[in-house]
């Protein structure tokens, strides 16, 4: 090998190890920052074929609509909860800040947080978008193809089932 | 009536794109001459349609004439005027036709601006700025007609404009950003005319340079104001997301940066002609990815406008065809280009790889981050976010070796460098970033090994070397002042950018570690220190303004005893679109801002309140105001406007013994 051909061989070698660490970088980076999203009723009942659960303890977004009359608020501090529902079932997220200016019983929104227990997420952000009708499109997706009843009876009923 | 004007104008815009796209073309290729004089009046019609077009929506507003659909969905005869005329862009259909104005407005400039360029070059380049034109033009006129009419059942009264886009930055920011997303156009047309020729050397870039730095001039600008804006009107201190439309914008400006360097050596040495093109395709390409994620209802963001599959899978093929066709032409013709220029390792062209690679691996992983979701949702594996983290965490590792390399740069020559030389003037910087990094430290804060640190190390590093570089540059002329008038304008502006970078690092480093946040459950008369600084609510009231209702809370804000300022936060609640707004209250301050924004009203008279004290926050705005007032300067260059004359009788030549 001629020497212009082996500096560029050093080059070209040099650049492919460079990209080859910066996209293991990446990637690895990417792997540890990846939050899956749930609706509550896949939350309990697991997502996908094989119904995986998310674990207690695992970083993860969770949409649904607000159940009327669930929000309950701390008397002297700014800790908050509420229950999110889809489909059925019903989530409880505890949150303690300022929910955003959108955030209204009946409405979607998007939280994200940890899984505290099966069915309680310590949330560290709630989203709401700027529309009264909006739904989480992952939500509207889980919705899809089911009668569209409206937040108030889907209350109702939940509460009749899901509550002592 | 004045909306079926408009309509009648943008068609006739879109014919002449259509004639645009072929006659120039044409004439370059058959050297038919009347067919290249075309060129430019073509282009002035173009811009003058559009601009009529665009007149009359903008009257449509003004007028508040709710028969055309676009206005009554983004209006409301309560929204005060000025608003009015900025809903004009605060919808899909609208900043569409703001897109196409701006396209035209650039066409235009290099038909009036480009007059000295070889006319069969100019002729490429408006016959693909036509070909883009063409693509546009058809999306807007048949896939989002702003001058749809809702005749003869037209509403009353309009839904008001969505209140996040009442404000003063969004007049602004879109009208940047859509010129600097669309300049990038014009770099990607010049890229193809010469790859039609087959001819790349140093006039070629010395003509593709300026045109690139104004776009990317204009995209930093948007992106600027587009940060500040969040901050200003989100109401929760943020100032970048990494949301997807930020990211959309974001990955044009990384692969612009990239290209403005590239462009430099290829004007300088004659090299890396091959990469320049690539660039200025990729910058172009990822404008309208950007374009594409933003319009299609792919990504869900606070940006994203109506979903429609339709506009979504038009644009995503006239995507394909721009960068497949581009692709297939760069693969035709960069076989016969090479460089000869011979350059060792320790060289300007060496850094500057670097500073591409850096600002390459920035594009990838935000391009990973942003389309990973969508890829992973697509394959049906559920749907992911990525969290800010990780953008975070790659950006910081990208930032160091960079401003390194940065600070380094403008010392070393081009072809080769000798190690020696430099020792001391570095050694000097280094020095001076010791000082200066430990002395604003402990000016400010505590001294730390932290974030903060870091990036006041970068940025003295980066800002001192830019500093001392363009001294000793002067000194060369005899002395600083006779040097204050020889040097030429893109080494000020070379500078002054890169000062921008540092205060840039500076800002986002200090601002991140020391920033303080709290939310509190505040009465009237209470009072809460944070960081030093002491809130007190004064009272909160409630308000009343033209399209809203609302609440103000008053507070007084004072220093250990000293009174500070007084702020003045809302909450409003817009009638028409039935949606609350925070209006934060900020006191800016070079060194710190206060932030305070009013929260929900937790009962009777207690109300939840976000505080923030956000040190060197302005920092991150005022460094990205420095690096497009260096694109300015540079832009200014003597060099860009001195004429072509021997040149171009010479490519003509050539020009004609290619057809």
């Amino acid at each position: 090998m001629n020497p212009r051909r082996q500096k560029r061989l050093v080059a070209v070698t040099a650049f492919v190890l460079l990209l080859g660490g910066a996209i293991g970088a990446m990637l690895y980076a990417l792997q540890q920052n990846i939050d899956l999203f749930y609706t509550p009723s896949q939350l309990i009942e697991g997502i996908g074929k094989d119904k995986v659960k998310p674990e207690v303890g695992q970083r993860l977004r969770i949409g649904g609509m607000v159940v009327k009359g669930s929000v309950r608020r701390a008397p002297e501090s700014l800790k908050v909860s509420f229950d999110l529902v889809d489909t059925g079932p019903i989530v409880t997220v505890e949150y303690e800040g300022i929910l955003p200016d959108l955030f209204r019983e009946g409405q979607g929104i998007v939280a994200q947080g940890v899984l505290v227990d099966a069915t309680t997420i310590l949330a560290s952000e709630v989203l709401a978008k700027h529309d009264e009708e909006y739904m989480p499109p992952e939500v509207a997706e889980a919705m899809k193809g089911i009668k569209h009843v409206p937040p108030s009876q889907l209350y109702k009923e939940s509460d009749k089932g899901q509550q002592p | 009536m004045i909306a079926e004007y408009g309509q009648l104008a943008l068609t006739f815009a879109f014919c002449v794109s259509l004639a645009l796209a072929v006659v120039p073309l044409y004439g370059s290729f058959k050297g038919n001459q009347t067919a290249l004089d075309l060129g430019n009046p073509l282009a002035y019609a173009l811009f003058f349609l559009t601009a009529f077009s665009f007149w009359a929506l903008s009257y449509a507003f003004w007028s508040n004439d709710f028969s055309v659909v676009y206005v009554a969905s983004n209006s409301n005869s309560l929204l005060p005027w000025y608003y009015r005329l900025t809903a004009v862009w605060g919808g899909h259909e609208g900043s569409m036709l703001m897109w196409l104005l701006v396209l035209a407005g650039w066409t235009a400039a290099v038909a009036l601006f480009s007059r000295s360029l070889p006319l069969q070059f100019q002729g490429r380049i408006l016959g693909v700025m036509g070909l883009i034109a063409v693509g546009f033009y058809a999306f807007v006129l048949f896939m989002s007609n702003p001058f749809m009419l809702s005749l003869p059942y037209y509403p009353v009264d309009g839904r008001d404009l969505n209140p996040l886009l009442q404000d003063f930055g969004m007049i602004i920011h879109p009208p940047m950003l859509y010129m600097g997303y669309v300049g990038f156009a014009v770099s990607f047309a010049f890229a193809i005319a010469a790859l039609m020729g087959g001819k790349f050397d140093s006039t070629w870039a010395r003509w593709a340079r300026p045109w690139t730095l104004a776009a990317w001039m204009f995209l930093t600008l948007g992106i600027m104001l587009g940060s500040w804006w969040a901050y200003a009107e989100l109401g929760w201190g943020g100032w970048w997301f990494w949301d997807p439309v930020e990211n959309a914008s974001f990955m044009p400006w990384l692969v612009g940066t990239a290209l403005i360097h590239s462009l430099a050596v290829t004007e300088k040495r004659g090299t890396f002609k091959s990469w320049t093109v690539l660039l200025a395709i990729g910058a172009f390409s990822l404008s309208l990815l950007g374009a594409f994620l933003v319009r299609s209802g792919v990504l869900v963001s606070v940006h994203s406008f109506a979903a429609d599959p339709d506009r979504g899978l038009y644009l995503l093929a006239f995507l394909l065809v721009v960068i497949g066709g581009s692709l297939l032409l760069y693969a035709i013709r960069m076989n016969s280009v090479r460089s000869q220029a011979r350059y060792e390792l320790f060289s300007r062209e060496v850094l500057l790889w670097g500073n591409n690679i850096f600002l390459l691996t920035a594009t990838l992983v935000v391009l990973l981050g942003t389309l990973f979701p969508l890829v992973h949702k697509e394959l049906g594996l559920g749907s992911i976010s990525i969290g800010e983290p990780f953008f975070n965490q790659l950006f910081y590792y990208l930032v160091i070796p960079f401003s390194l390399l940065l600070g380094l740069g403008p010392w070393v020559r081009w072809k080769q460098q000798q190690v020696q030389p430099l020792l001391k003037p570095m050694s000097l910087v280094a020095i001076a970033t010791l000082i200066l990094a430990l002395g604003t430290m402990a000016a400010t804060q505590s001294i730390q090994a932290n974030l903060a640190l870091l990036g006041l190390l970068l940025g003295a590093w980066v800002g001192s070397s830019a500093i001392f570089e363009l001294l000793q540059r002067l000194q060369q002329f005899g002395s600083v002042k006779q040097g204050l008038t020889k040097l030429n304008a893109s080494h000020f502006g070379m500078t002054l950018a890169h000062i921008g970078f540092a205060v840039l690092v500076v800002g986002v480093a200090m601002t991140k570690t020391y920033s303080v946040e709290t939310q509190v459950r505040m009465k009237a008369g209470d009072q809460v220190e944070l960081a030093g600084y002491q809130f007190k609510l004064v009272e909160v009231y409630d308000l009343k303004g033209p399209n809203y209702n609302g609440e103000a809370a008053e507070l007084d804000v004072s220093y250990q005893g000293d009174y500070v300022t007084h702020l003045h936060a809302e909450k409003r609640f817009y009638k028409v679109q039935r949606s609350v707004m925070t209006e934060a209250a900020v006191h800016a301050r070079l060194s710190r801002d206060l932030y305070v924004a009013l929260g929900e009203s937790l009962s009777e008279d207690s109300w939840a309140l976000s505080l923030y004290v956000k040190p060197f926050v302005r920092w991150i705005w005022l460094g990205g105001l420095l690096m497009s007032l260096g694109g300015l300067i540079a832009l200014c260059d003597k060099r860009y406007r001195r004429r072509v004359v021997e040149q171009k009788d010479a490519t003509e030549q050539k020009g004609a013994a290619d057809a």
